[in-house]
């Protein structure tokens, strides 16, 4: 898989969810590429080494008189078990997208948006929206502008716009000046994680046919 | 730095030939239970590695008080300039070294200096208990005690992340603002630059090679 991605994620990116501040559906978006990607995870670890040099630069601050005591009674109280590493994931969706759905695809609790297209969304923070796409092999999305950013990340099949083709762990990057019609390539149904930083709108005022599609 | 006398003096390896710096990544394991005698003031940050070894493996109460010293400090400073006010960094600081201690056996030398690890906690621990987030990580790569960092990987990597630190800190006052501005919190996503101008390359190939590696033992 590692080896066949061509569509990776942006500088900008990786150093905002290295410095922890992307709205959490970007750093799930973030996660699941790496997860599939060991080249961005090496990038990843390069701006992480950023942030440990700009740390290491810090002046230092005062600590409490008892800082260092607080903190060995703090272990003492926890220490009974060893946190175990997260396993890799077993499954088909890569370990932070199924740690969102509680499982993997078979999980997935699928709302259909019409035309075969089915979408799941995903429990985020409400600055960015999280969703599962599902497109029947050789269906189309229908066209939709956005506002802001949308990170596209392919789970299986592969799915063509008027940018490129994108296959598994691809990920493409639209701000809003895109318009694209993603078509699901005929072999495979295609399974994306979107997410936009458009918030979510309409709902709950105004009738569920003026929605926008997919409720973005 | 440790001389070579002191090298030898830790891992208990043959005197015939000088062991590479490297060796001194290597204390885990080998029985000895020699105490390195340590009496420097300055701290060097291959020495990090060593000293996190301990804690894991021999949960060494003198190395983290070492490690403690010279690491909360910075990462109370830290979550101060990410605009946490002080009790509350204090708190978190303990917490982050408090973690440490529970993760020692994570960290792996040969893909992030003891700075970078320690800071990652820090964000972690900030994005958790102030912007109350949770944080999506990547799936890890599979890690344990049988498998040993690669010890010419780990002293390459602890080199580069020197070499970046300088280089940071040589940067003109105004890209290295906005890079901490960008640390601290300050930016959002969107305004962050799309060329950071930043020397990574070296570093990031380093890390992609014991990557590489770590997935070849997997097979
Ligand atoms: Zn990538």
């Amino acid at each position: 898989m590692t080896d066949t991605i061509k569509h990776h994620l942006s500088d900008k990116l990786l150093m905002a969810y290295s410095a922890g501040t992307l709205p959490e559906a970007f750093s799930l978006a973030v996660a699941a590429h790496i997860s599939m990607c060991d080249e961005c995870r090496a990038r990843l670890a390069s701006f992480d080494a950023v942030g440990g040099a700009l740390m290491e630069e810090c002046s230092d601050a005062d600590l409490s008189e008892t800082a260092f005591e607080d903190t060995l009674a703090l272990i003492d109280a926890v220490d009974m078990t060893a946190p175990a590493t997260a396993a890799p994931a077993i499954g088909t969706l890569p370990r932070p997208v199924q740690d969102y759905i509680g499982g993997d695809l078979d999980a997935v609790k699928w709302k259909s948006v019409g035309m075969g297209v089915k979408q799941a969304i995903l429990p985020t923070s409400r600055e960015a929206t999280a969703r599962l796409l599902y497109i029947p092999a050789g269906a189309a999305v229908p066209d939709h502008g956005h506002r802001g950013t949308e990170l596209t990340l392919v789970l299986q099949g592969a799915f063509a716009d008027e940018v490129d083709r994108f296959g598994p762990g691809d990920i493409e990057i639209a701000d809003e000046d895109l318009d694209h019609t993603p078509v699901a390539e005929v072999g495979a149904d295609c399974i994306c994680l979107a997410v936009t930083d458009a918030p979510l709108r309409f709902r709950g005022f105004i009738p569920r046919i003026a929605q926008p599609f997919l409720r973005i | 730095m440790f001389s070579d006398a002191d090298a030898l003096e830790i891992t208990g390896t043959s005197a015939d030939v000088p062991p590479p710096v490297g060796a001194l990544l290597s204390i885990r394991g080998n029985g000895k239970s020699i105490e390195p005698v340590i009496e420097k003031t300055e701290e060097h940050t291959q020495d990090w590695a060593q000293v996190i070894a301990r804690i894991r493996d021999k949960r060494d109460r003198a190395a983290f008080q070492r490690l403690f010293s010279h690491f909360a400090p910075r990462v109370k400073a830290f979550l101060m300039k990410s605009g946490t006010d002080a009790s509350l960094a204090e708190e978190c600081a303990q917490e982050v070294m408090a973690t440490l201690w529970q993760k020692a056996h994570m960290f792996d030398p040969s893909r992030a200096s003891a700075a970078t690890w320690i800071f990652t906690i820090a964000r972690n621990r900030r994005i958790d208990a102030i912007r109350k987030q949770r944080r999506p990580e990547p799936e890890d790569l599979p890690w344990g005690p049988e498998q040993e960092p690669d010890q010419a990987d780990a002293l390459a990597l602890q080199q580069e992340s020197e070499k970046l630190g300088a280089a940071i800190a040589q940067l003109p006052e105004k890209q290295k603002d906005l890079i901490e501005k960008a640390y601290f919190g300050d930016l959002t996503h969107s305004e962050i630059a799309e060329e950071t101008g930043l020397p990574l390359g070296t570093i990031k190939s380093r890390i992609r090679l014991a990557l590489d590696r770590l997935r070849h033992q997997m097979k």
